[in-house]
């Protein structure tokens, strides 16, 4: 499997990305923000960092980037597309997941460890975060549809929301189950010297999403 | 007012720019030399005592005067770093002051072709029950975030000490680490008659000006307000473009030389590569992209708009570093040419308005020695906090919870520690931040320390304190140093008590490294850091780093295992003399007991070979709150509390006081089987078990719950 990494001016963890997914399963690339052409990869992952600056909020510019339409182009088609962070962001703002990121309910940055639960397998994943605009944020009645179709892909612990999420959301999938976005950093969990390698289960669902499509 | 003088240079200074240049300057040429013949840039009270510091070593790759050292990490890899002081800006405006202190000394660290990789920032400020106090530390650690985390750089460490004397002088010293390939390191200094010179990045702006003369070298003071468009405002996002731009154009060797501009802007950067490289420099003012369109010639040459870097180029290869530039959206401009001339021209379209020789105008100042004399005594306040009277558990809490030794976690959670999964030990999880290095096969583990209060108890014992308080660190993660950069933060040096401290700290700092056997590869200078109720503590501030094999093997500073034996190790014969107990009392005094340099190198070795073979269970070097907090904090978060007998310490002289709260050099506090700390000839002093820090000396004997020690150590937040 083979997959490509986009890189936008200020994008910070491209590299990181890139090592989870070799790590995953062996091959990646990296896509520039300017082409059209996702050559020829089997997903995508949309990554951490302040594309183009984040001055206007956060991904509101990356969205209308070249690679991005083809980003939306290859989900509609069933490709699978993780969004980390600013990646969430960026795809939430695309309109290819439901929802939005606001600030932090204590309007500060925050980086820690923290668990979260996987919605399906109930399994916990220690993975780090770090954000400053990641309170997800959905209508109520968008909240209950996201359940009841298990469109919920991640949650934080008890006592681990960092900003106030609501209902704990740290990360959902598409209706079509091939784009997850999630603000913790799966990529920067690939390795038990740097923290913990519950990351890579976050790199296999996304891939098993996409190989079932 | 005289001009020159409003913009900082003597009578006698201006002189001498008259003499040199055989007319008097212009006001492009004026503004110009008062930059670069400012303390800030011309280092003219220092640079004489620097020469007495150690710079020379088998792994220096680059050493003091390049925009930042560096050391071989093997494998052909080197590791530059650097600190770098950004105290005014930061105390007249906090959030930026602190952002552009990052940005740069980001910059100075990719102008020599390293990719950064980390940042560690060392922060002072007043007592936080003062609003400005809180504010000032709310603004610097919003802006080390801002800029840190926006960039994509990992924020892996560092300290923050709150004491009275930083009140209207807080100080923010940011250090940078970057990875390079040897040979794709690049020098700054200009070469190559006829090559162009390109200056790439943001545009240029009114911001900054005369930030290095007027704001970096005077004291603080009334109407500092005014001086805030002296401070520099920056934009992470486009330094992450020139960064990735920079490093691009090198790795395609498409650069004869690079330079960042920081302080004194165009000024300094091609006055320096000009110097550095022997030659002269022609600038177009007329060409420089601006933001302004009516800006004056001598406003483009002085403006520290940040995010900017001045590259020489070959004539054939302008086009493709511009094409390269526009790949990553940032700007760039065929400003000059290198010439033979031996002068900085400075020209607007067709017309000189400056000519100045290099040798003049970068390396002309006259250098000052100093006229040092020691006070008579205690030259700060004392301020009592804490009763007299009290038990030791109370001491404890008092000591847990002040905010210069309760945990940082408030500020580092505000920090992006884990981008570019290096970082093997998170802040607070060891005692040095331990970054992974695969392509050279190994790790570093760097640190960064400096306790300005016992430096102005004494400051040659304080400062080799600092020294070994870094090797200390590096030790107990099992690294070994190979270079060390310092930020030397002082008062006015004209006056003598100051002018005293700087001198004791400097001869303390070369003694310390030539005892422990590391080179100074570069540093720098702030002085004048004074408010109107006198001088700041003195505060040399030392980045130290080290190599270790296997970053897997680094032991955590917290105990691990119930039953683990707990010992002690080294020179530690800790006094009162300087500690946060005295602090609190308010019984600051001059005078520290000297550390034995050869002794606690000998410890650090010791204990940096047990780490390395995997030998203990946590690792601590002994400071600030002295035994009991290094007990605490050993405890604290772990769910295991600590018995410990402290009266052998009785032997070294020490009362059950000093046993507890005491401070000094020296000291390792090491849990692991007992046989191991035997044979380490470690002092066992106790047991890790139970819920409560549990400790034994004499009259002063005291026993804390586990969970009432974190509440205090915990308690620090804005």
């Amino acid at each position: 499997m083979i997959w490509g990494v986009l890189q936008f001016p200020g994008s910070c963890d491209e590299r990181d990305a890139l090592h989870a997914c070799e790590v995953a399963s062996g091959e990646a690339r990296l896509l520039w923000h300017e082409s059209r052409d996702l050559d020829g990869v089997d997903a995508v992952v949309v990554p951490g960092g302040f594309s183009y600056g984040d001055y206007l909020r956060a991904g509101a510019i990356a969205r209308f980037s070249p690679a991005m339409e083809a980003v939306a182009e290859f989900a509609a088609a069933g490709g699978p597309v993780l969004g980390i962070c600013n990646g969430f962001q960026v795809l939430c703002e695309a309109g290819l997941l439901p929802g939005a990121l606001l600030r932090n309910e204590d309007l500060r940055f925050v980086c820690r460890q923290a668990d979260l639960i996987e919605e399906r397998s109930g399994e916990t994943l220690s993975i780090p975060l770090k954000h400053g605009e990641g309170r997800y944020y959905a209508p109520e009645a968008v909240l209950d549809e996201l359940e009841a179709s298990g469109q919920v892909a991640y949650r934080y612990a008890p006592g681990h929301n960092p900003n106030g999420s609501v209902r704990d959301i740290a990360g959902v999938r598409n209706e079509a189950g091939n784009v997850v976005g999630l603000m913790p950093h799966p990529e920067h969990a690939v390795d038990p010297l740097t923290g913990s390698t519950d990351g890579l289960r976050v790199f296999e669902a996304v891939a098993a999403a996409g190989a079932r499509g | 007012m005289a001009k020159h003088r409003e913009l900082g240079l003597t009578d006698s200074e201006f002189e001498l720019i008259v003499e040199k240049l055989g007319r008097e300057p212009n006001d492009v040429e004026l503004a110009m030399f008062s930059l670069l013949w400012s303390e800030h840039c011309a280092y003219k009270h220092s640079r004489k005592l620097l020469r007495r510091l150690p710079t020379e070593g088998e792994r220096v790759v680059m050493g003091p005067g390049e925009n930042a050292g560096a050391v071989d990490v093997g494998n052909g890899y080197a590791v530059a770093f650097k600190v770098e002081s950004h105290n005014h800006p930061s105390a007249v405006e906090p959030f930026q002051g602190a952002a552009t202190g990052v940005g740069g000394i980001l910059r100075d660290v990719f102008a020599i072709g390293a990719r950064p990789i980390a940042i560690l920032d060392s922060l002072r400020f007043g007592e936080l029950d003062s609003v400005r106090s809180r504010h000032l530390l709310d603004g610097a650690v919003r802006g080390i975030g801002h800029y840190g985390n926006s960039i994509g750089v990992a924020t892996v460490g560092g300290e923050i000490y709150f004491e009275e004397p930083y009140e209207h002088n807080c100080l923010v010293n940011a250090m940078c680490l970057g990875l390079a390939k040897t040979e794709d390191m690049v020098r700054a200094a200009a070469a190559g008659v006829g090559n162009a010179v390109v200056l790439m990045g943001a545009s240029t702006g009114r911001d900054g000006i005369g930030g290095a003369s007027v704001l970096a070298s005077a004291e603080l003071g009334e109407g500092d307000d005014a001086k805030r468009p002296t401070v520099q405002i920056g934009d992470p996002f486009e330094e992450s473009k020139v960064l990735e731009c920079c490093l691009e154009l090198l790795e395609k060797g498409l650069l004869v030389s690079l330079q960042d501009l920081g302080a004194a802007g165009l000024t300094s950067s091609a006055g320096e590569m000009a110097s550095a490289g022997g030659v002269g420099i022609d600038l177009d003012v007329a060409k420089v992209p601006l933001r302004e369109a009516d800006m004056e010639p001598f406003e483009i040459m002085v403006s520290e708009s940040q995010e900017r870097m001045l590259a020489v180029v070959e004539p054939a290869r302008v086009d493709e570093v511009r094409a390269i530039c526009e790949k990553w959206q940032t700007g760039s401009a065929e400003i000059g040419v290198v010439t033979d001339t031996g002068t900085i021209r400075i020209l607007r379209g067709g017309d000189v308005v400056g000519e100045m020789p290099v040798e003049a105008l970068v390396d002309g100042c006259p250098l000052y020695d100093l006229e040092p004399a020691e006070p008579g005594g205690w030259i700060y306040d004392n301020r009592a906090t804490l009763q007299a009277g009290g038990s030791a558990e109370e001491e404890l809490l008092a000591l847990l919870s002040a905010p210069s030794i309760a945990s940082k976690r408030w500020a580092f959670e505000q920090y992006d520690s884990v981008v570019g999964s290096r970082t093997a030990r998170r802040p607070e999880a060891a005692e040095a931040a331990v970054l992974a290095l695969p392509e050279a096969g190994s790790a570093i583990a760097v640190s960064i320390d400096g306790n300005g209060r016992r430096v102005a108890c004494d400051p040659y014992a304080g400062t080799i304190e600092a020294v070994l308080e870094c090797a200390q660190n590096l030790a107990c993660v099992g690294a070994e140093p190979l270079g060390l950069t310092n930020c030397l933060n002082f008062g006015n040096p004209e006056k003598p008590a100051t002018a005293w401290q700087l001198d004791r700290a400097v001869t303390g700092l070369a003694d310390a490294c030539t005892a422990l056997g590391v080179p100074v590869v570069g540093g720098n200078v702030s002085l004048y850091n004074e408010g109107p109720d006198g001088p700041i503590y003195p505060t040399p501030v030392v980045g130290m780093v080290g190599e270790l094999p296997d970053p897997a093997q680094v032991a955590g500073n917290t105990f691990t295992k119930e039953g683990d034996a707990i010992g002690l190790l080294g020179p530690f014969a800790p006094t009162l003399a300087g500690s946060e107990l005295a602090k609190q009392r308010g019984e600051l005094d001059t005078g520290l007991p000297q550390p034995d340099l050869e002794a606690v190198a000998a410890a650090c070795a010791t204990v940096r070979e047990a780490v390395r073979a995997g030998k203990l269970s946590s690792a601590r070097d002994v400071s600030d709150g002295g035994l009991a907090c290094a007990l605490a904090e050993s405890s604290i978060g772990t769910g295991h509390g600590c018995r410990a007998d402290l009266q052998p310490l009785r032997e070294r002289g020490c009362s059950p006081e000093e046993a507890l709260f005491g401070e000094g050099s020296g000291g390792f506090l090491l849990s692991g089987d007992r046989a191991t700390l035997d044979s380490l000839g470690a002092l066992v002093i106790g047991e890790v078990g139970g819920d409560a820090v549990d400790l034994a000396a004499g009259d002063r004997s005291l026993t804390v719950p586990l969970a009432e020690a974190e509440r205090a150590w915990r308690s620090l937040a804005v």
